[in-house]
């Protein structure tokens, strides 16, 4: 766990550290480049803004109506023989469709439960180490034109799987 | 899809609402969040353009055709049946490297023209082949290798250490993806003896 948690300071300094140092090292006019590529980034939060408010909304609306506590608490008794807390269920599910209105929900448990804690840290494992399967899926196959995708479907979710485990597991390890 | 689910959130939301009684607490629900949208894209905007900005020096010193082509061996392990010069090799690499430096704008588009690529390789044009499901898999196993979203989420909900998930994310992902190699693999294994 040591060095987990050194990689975890460091890896975003010498990474920063390495590149702008390539970049120098290259001759490269990087604070022009830098400046460059920030004016995009503003144009993507920029981008988003839309959707994240459409989905904040969204869930918003859901958690204060009740139902998704209501939800969880369906396969509550399952879970906690699974050692797999309820109040992810949500975000499990709907992070397999879309990424952003799995964002809503994440940013729903950081606000009820608080980043740092237990379910806060499995939530923000979870997010970061699995993907939106049907998503991703159906807009990689359909630029090919594949109508069949065999075994796909099973691989993404046995691997999906393994990524949820390994960010319970690790949350509870911290 | 996200034309559904959205819209189903919402009615599913108001109905429940309505018949439990919530229905106040739902129109605060609605302007709360749409505000606090708005205050937390302030502060994604802050992260995100600066690691943009930083990735936009590495693509220049060139750091990310290195990083794709380092990458070469894995692909010719992961990939054998692509033939060497294949114009495959190379969208499949830039969209791993993408994907692991969290560029997602830049690895959809590579990823589509390799999908593209490979169908041109594909003998059975409406299967997929065992390339593309090699493929799909290790991309939906997750390659991020710093998730920069999450932390600028972290920052802005009060978290201490905002980045301190970055070590374990790196473990969670490393799992899965080797997780996804071992099925990709077994299953490719399995794919070419029944061929045979």
């Amino acid at each position: 766990m040591k060095f987990v948690l050194f990689l975890s300071e460091a890896i975003i300094p010498l990474l920063i550290f390495y590149i702008i140092a390539t970049g120098i090292s290259k001759k490269q006019d990087i604070y022009d480049n830098f400046v460059k590529g920030a004016a995009d980034g503003f144009r993507t939060v920029l981008g988003i803004m839309p959707t994240l408010i459409g989905l904040m909304v969204a869930v918003g609306i859901l958690r204060a109506s009740g139902f998704l506590t209501f939800f969880s608490s369906l396969t509550a008794s399952l879970m906690s023989y699974l050692h797999f807390p309820e109040e992810l269920i949500p975000l499990t599910i709907i992070k397999m469709v879309s990424s952003s209105a799995a964002t809503g929900l994440l940013l729903d448990l950081y606000k009820e439960h608080g980043p740092d804690s237990t379910l806060g840290t499995m939530a923000s494992l979870m997010m970061s180490s699995t993907e939106t399967i049907f998503y991703t899926m159906s807009i990689y196959f359909m630029a090919a034109k594949v109508s069949k995708s065999r075994y796909t479907l099973a691989g993404a979710l046995f691997c999906s799987l393994m990524g949820i485990i390994a960010s319970v597991v690790l949350a509870g390890c911290l | 899809m996200l034309n559904y689910l959205w819209g189903f959130m919402i009615l599913i939301g108001i109905v429940y609402a309505a018949f439990t009684g919530h229905l106040p607490e739902v129109t605060n629900a609605a302007l709360t969040s749409a505000k606090e949208a708005v205050a937390l894209c302030i502060t994604m905007t802050g992260i995100m353009s600066f690691w943009v900005g930083l990735m936009k020096i590495a693509e220049t010193a060139g750091l990310l055709t290195s990083a794709a082509k380092a990458l070469h061996p894995l692909i010719r392990f992961l990939f054998p049946h692509i033939p060497k010069e294949h114009r495959a090799n190379e969208y499949i690499s830039t969209n791993m490297i993408a994907n692991i430096f969290g560029l997602g704008w830049a690895a959809t588009p590579a990823g589509l023209k390799a999908m593209e690529a490979l169908q041109d390789l594909n003998p059975k044009k409406h299967l997929a082949s065992t390339e593309m499901c090699t493929f799909l898999i290790i991309n939906i196993s997750s390659l991020q290798l710093i998730p920069v979203n999450i932390i600028a989420y972290r920052s802005q909900y009060g978290s201490t250490d905002p980045a301190g998930i970055v070590g374990p994310a790196i473990l969670a992902t490393l799992f899965s993806t080797i997780c996804g190699i071992l099925f990709a693999k077994f299953m490719a294994v399995r794919t070419d003896k029944r061929g045979k």
